[in-house]
């Protein structure tokens, strides 16, 4: 298809290069630097969708950001991506794109039946109609939402694509490249401040690029162009083009997507596709510009109805004619501009404009050039169905409530300006209370409540002298402020056409017996009879209204529609616009994708991976690992074809009965040094620490503030004033804050400094009956005997060469030790372990065989320790000292943790010896009882005791004490289990705790 | 996200820092009789203030000191930082 739109010899693009792309399966050709939307304008495509709500036809209305309709799905290298508005995808070769909201197909789309149902779908229709019955929700109501709404389909393949955060700090964020925000870049970055400037386009110059200005005897563009360049080259200036700010938030800290590859074919190779930027700024300049506002007539949907402003962009920035026969609906100078353009390309435009007798330089050149004008005269409707084929006009009163006679005129397009609205998003984002201005029927920035000064058409100044004289001013005034350096850059010369003042009409009343939908939101297809109708029912704040008619409430967020529908309530409620007040701005401006937001912690990269020094071994031993918190812990080690089942079973049993080597690096460790260390760990543990002698370990429980457990481990005396603290893997990072909590702000006499050395040191439990004579081989110059290294003893030893500390401890319940030797001696360690147990059949074992040996052994662990137990509920009050205060003691006598029937740890058999219990399931007396069943206590942890071969389960059980020997029901409704089950000890394998005295 | 003055490392965002709680609160003294209506205030009673709001912070990804924000809990305004070992009624 040839592109019988675009013009010869006019424009931005490349001509050089051709493009093909698709859409809707229809091949098309294009040009580099055009957009999708001006690259199917140009073939003279103008229906590209359908509406949300009613599936009207759906054409083009803008030329950016502000595009209500033109919204599409698009398919870039493999991947699709919703919500792409045409009117800001670059063309690439190969870009296809589908049109959105119709079924079957954008010509002939079933939806539309809601156009003649519309009646039924007034505001509010979702509340009204989906209320009930309630069983109709899921059947009915539910899918027919779900096929008729939406704006697209999210891909739900992984998304390949790389995404990245930056953080930038500077002295001046400027966002926009028009003339202020050149300008004001420019002159800050001459005085030496450290600026970013950020533009949304791929093109910077912003207006320049599309009007007839002369600054310092060039054009617009040439100046701008000049500009940037200037501005790239400077070292303290970052310059982004396809980078929109989109979020300001607390602290001066502004949030920018930069599209680096959207306008390619495809990522180029470590190339991110987009780039999330934090940006710290000391001042920021908003340069947004505005946005063209619409007027309200009938059928103002209809495609080829659009902005003004952006028929002319299409024509001079991509060379393409939005209709050959236009018509020019104004209320100001901005619509002669575009005529002019018109007719500088040989079209002939017909004006009509609301004003009686405007006078101007704009409005005489346009007399000047022969373009049609008819004063007081307003569009009252558009007609045709997908593309606009004539337009009803009539003469308007001066009071502008009298139609006169209506004539039926042909046009094959209607470029609306209804005036301009300060792009304020930004601004009142951060803070800035708006204020109205009756100057320009708009919004515009008040008083500030961060650093953010407002510049150019965003603040509401129109003309060009103005902005970049202001512009210039503030950006040496801010930077001198920062760099207190004061170089002036010259300020130009500009040469502009003067504009007259605007007309305040912005809706056509309808003519008698005509019943038109004129539009206020077009992509929400909220019409005036909606506003209407919510006011009528009472709605009377516009964060009400807002969203019972869902207005300015689309991923446009109403950049469009905003002004329009406050101008209709205040008309309806006889009150001023700011007395209406507008609703609040919220981030981002413009959507963002979730992949630049996530950046790249996805996957694996979602948090930090730890391993220890021995994970290579553990990998070439066919471990099975698991997350244990950031770290990677082998959970077993699988031989043959082995399950995790019955490799945790063989691997605990070695344990039972030779010895067995277990990777416990992941232990947090804390250095505790000082003269009073001693009377630290005295005040945070709640057993005695003051007569600990060097050389020996103890175990020690920690308590929260409130009486709950906080974590356990063992602690070493290794010098006078020197301890070696251990945490549980969970909770290392919290015992730290913990500890220097209490010594930074609540006993900041004591003298103790602490540290974490969690990654200093490797470490490996030797457990088992064969321990010890391994340990001895291990350590030949060492006396490890019972004598020598009695339980809970420490010694520092010689392992082949290698220094090493050795803790006889023990989570196992078996004769064990702990040897940790610094991080990089650690695969070292463990293979000398490895190779010297040969002798002693010894076998690694992982989390799994750990579990169960802690399991059956009835040692509590992060399953019992999980935030709502107290040491007794833990059988751990043996460990509370009467004779200190400790933290968290005086909590313990509350009430709720006194009483005679407190919960409590208790063993769990069921009664066949043979039905495995699941993790999480509930205790009860009878399990037929009616719901809700009374529940008498949970399943903390569940194994397989090796030493019994039977499943043995850990419980917390309500008046645990005396209910041991009693028979109660397991219930797991999840896994559809009832297991009749005995309550035993929870120490189920010695009792007595000989074996790691042995 | 807040931009934040450690009195030791300078001006930094938020993401380096954690939360403490209300930097008023004083533990009772070890050893010393405590009623159960004060040490319910200690553990668990806090205010939860609209305005300037004395809080406890952690240079968790920096110092590591804990350190006393002066913020307004509604508008996240910040009027002043100070070591642990300051006096916020001065
Ligand atoms: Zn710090």
């Amino acid at each position: 298809m040839t592109q019988n739109f675009r013009l010869e010899g006019v424009g931005l693009i490349n001509r050089e290069k051709k493009i093909s792309f698709k859409f809707n399966g229809k091949k098309y050709y294009g040009y580099e630097g055009d957009t999708l939307a001006s690259a199917l304008i140009a073939n003279g495509i103008h229906l590209i969708g359908r509406s949300f709500k009613y599936h009207r036809p759906r054409g083009f209305f803008g030329a950016g950001v502000d595009e209500p309709y033109a919204i599409v799905q698009l398919y870039r290298n493999g991947e699709t991506e919703p919500n792409i508005k045409s009117t800001e995808q670059e063309l690439f070769e190969g870009l296809e794109a589908k049109s959105v909201n119709c079924w079957p197909s954008v010509n002939f789309d079933i939806g539309a039946i809601n156009n003649f149902l519309k009646i039924f779908l007034p505001a509010g229709f979702y509340y009204k109609t989906f209320m009930w019955p309630k069983s109709f929700w899921y059947k009915v109501y539910e899918p027919f939402i779900r096929k008729a709404a939406g704006l697209g389909t999210a891909s739900i393949k992984h998304d390949k694509e790389r995404y990245e955060h930056k953080y930038e700090y500077c002295d001046l964020l400027i966002a926009g490249s028009g003339p202020a925000g050149l300008a004001s870049a420019y002159a800050a970055a001459k005085n030496g401040a450290r600026v970013i400037l950020a533009e949304d386009k791929s093109r910077f110059g912003g207006t320049l690029l599309t009007s007839e200005v002369n600054i310092g005897n060039k054009s617009g563009k040439e100046w701008a162009d000049g500009v940037i360049s200037e501005l790239k080259e400077m070292p303290n200036v970052i310059v982004k083009n396809r980078s929109q700010v989109f979020g300001y938030y607390d602290h001066n800290m502004l949030v920018m997507t930069e599209r680096i590859s959207d306008h390619l074919p495809k990522t180029k190779k470590f190339h991110p596709k987009q780039k999330l930027w934090y940006i710290r700024a000391k001042e920021v300049l908003i340069s947004s510009g505005s946005i063209e506002r619409p007027i309200v007539f009938g059928n103002n949907d209809t495609p080829g109805v659009m902005l003004s402003s952006a028929a002319k962009e299409y024509m001079k920035v991509y060379g393409v004619l939005v209709g050959k026969n236009p018509l020019i609906f104004t209320n100001n100078d901005s619509g002669y501009e575009t005529a002019i353009e018109f007719k500088k390309n040989g079209i002939d435009a017909l004006i009509l404009d609301t004003r009686k007798d405007p006078q101007s330089e704009i409005v005489e050149e346009a007399k000047n050039l022969g373009i049609k004008i008819k004063f007081s005269y307003v569009v009252v409707a558009a007609q045709g169905y997908k593309k606009v084929k004539s337009a009803d006009i009539a003469k308007i009163s001066d009071d502008k409530e009298q139609l006169g006679k209506i004539e039926n005129i042909k046009c094959d397009c209607i470029c609306v300006s209804g005036f301009w609205t300060p792009t304020i998003h930004l601004a009142s984002q951060s803070g800035n209370k708006t204020k109205f201005n009756e100057k320009i029927d708009a919004f515009v920035p008040g008083i500030s409540k961060q650093n953010e000064t407002t510049l150019g058409a965003a603040n509401g100044t129109y003309t060009l002298d103005e902005t970049l004289k202001g512009s210039f001013e503030t950006g040496h005034k801010l930077s001198k402020q920062i760099t207190n350096n004061d170089n002036k850059v010259s300020f130009p010369n500009v040469v502009e056409k003067k504009s007259t003042v605007h007309d305040k009409f912005w809706c056509v009343p309808l003519p008698k017996g005509k019943n038109y939908k004129r539009f206020l939101d077009f992509q929400n297809d909220v019409a005036v009879s909606d506003i209407e109708i919510a006011l009528r029912e009472g709605y009377r704040s516009i964060e009400h209204v807002k969203r019972y008619t869902t207005l300015g409430m689309a991923t446009d967020q109403g950049k469009t529609s905003n002004l329009n529908g406050l101008q209709l309530v205040s008309k309806i409620e006889n009150k001023v616009v700011p007395a209406v007040g507008h609703t609040t701005f919220r981030p981002p401006y413009t959507p963002v994708s979730i992949g630049a937001i996530v950046g790249r912690e996805v996957g694996k990269h979602s948090k930090p991976t730890r391993k220890s020094p021995m994970h290579k071994w553990h990998e070439k031993n066919n471990a099975v690992f698991v997350d244990a918190g950031v770290w990677l812990r082998p959970r077993y080690y699988k031989r043959g074809d082995e399950n995790l089942f019955e490799a945790s079973k063989r691997e605990a049993k070695n344990v039972r009965t030779n010895v067995g080597v277990c990777d416990v690096t992941t232990l947090g460790k804390i250095d505790i040094k000082g003269p009073d260390a001693a009377e630290l760990l005295n005040r945070v543990y709640t057993n005695a620490w003051l007569k600990l002698p060097v050389g020996k370990a103890r175990y020690g429980v920690m308590l929260r503030e409130d009486g709950i457990v906080m974590d356990d481990g063992t602690t070493t005396r290794i010098s006078e004033n020197h301890y070696h603290m251990t945490t549980t893997t969970a909770q290392a990072a919290n015992v730290l804050s913990h500890l220097e909590y209490y010594l930074q702000l609540v006993w900041p006499e004591l003298n103790v400094n602490v540290v974490s050395t969690t990654e200093q040191w490797a470490g490996a439990a030797i457990a088992g009956p064969k321990s010890r004579q391994l340990l001895q081989k291990l350590f030949t110059n060492s006396d490890v005997s019972n004598e020598g290294l009695p339980f809970m003893g420490y010694m520092e030893g010689d392992l082949f060469g290698v220094k090493a500390r050795i803790f006889r401890i023990s989570f196992s319940g078996e004769l064990a030790y702990e040897i940790n030797v610094e991080s990089d001696n650690g695969n070292f360690m463990w293979e000398k372990i490895i190779e010297v147990g040969q002798e002693f059949n010894i076998q690694p074992y992982g989390t799994e065989a750990l579990s169960t040996l802690r399991i059956e052994m009835g040692h509590v662990a992060g399953s019992e320790l999980d935030g709502r137990t107290i040491p007794y509920d833990n059988s751990l009050e043996g460990l509370l000292s009467k004779k200190k205060d400790f933290i968290g003691k005086r909590s313990l006598s509350r009430e709720a943790f006194t009483v005679e029937d407190r919960q409590k740890v208790v063993g769990v058999v069921p009664l066949d010896k043979k039905t495995s219990i699941p993790e999480g399931s509930h205790l009860v007396k009878d399990s037929n009882a009616p719901l809700p069943n009374p529940k008498l206590g949970y399943i903390s942890a569940s194994c397989w005791s090796v030493e019994h071969d039977n499943p043995f389960s850990l419980a917390i059980l309500k008046d645990g004490k005396n209910m041991i020997g009693k028979k109660l029901f397991v219930m797991s409704p999840l896994k559809n289990k009832v297991i009749p089950v005995e309550i035993v000890s929870s120490h189920y394998v010695d009792p007595k705790g000989e074996r790691v005295r042995s | 996200m807040l931009y934040i003055k450690c009195p030791y490392c300078g001006w930094r965002s938020q993401n380096e820092f954690s939360y403490g709680g209300d930097a008023s609160i004083k533990r009772p003294k070890l050893n010393k009789e405590v009623s159960d209506q004060d040490w319910d205030n200690f553990v668990y009673n806090r205010k939860s203030l609209r305005g300037k709001h004395w809080e406890l912070w952690q240079h968790l990804s920096g110092c590591r000191q804990w350190i006393k924000v002066e913020r307004d809990t509604a508008t996240h305004e910040i009027f002043k930082t100070l070591k642990a070992d300051e006096d916020i009624s001065l």
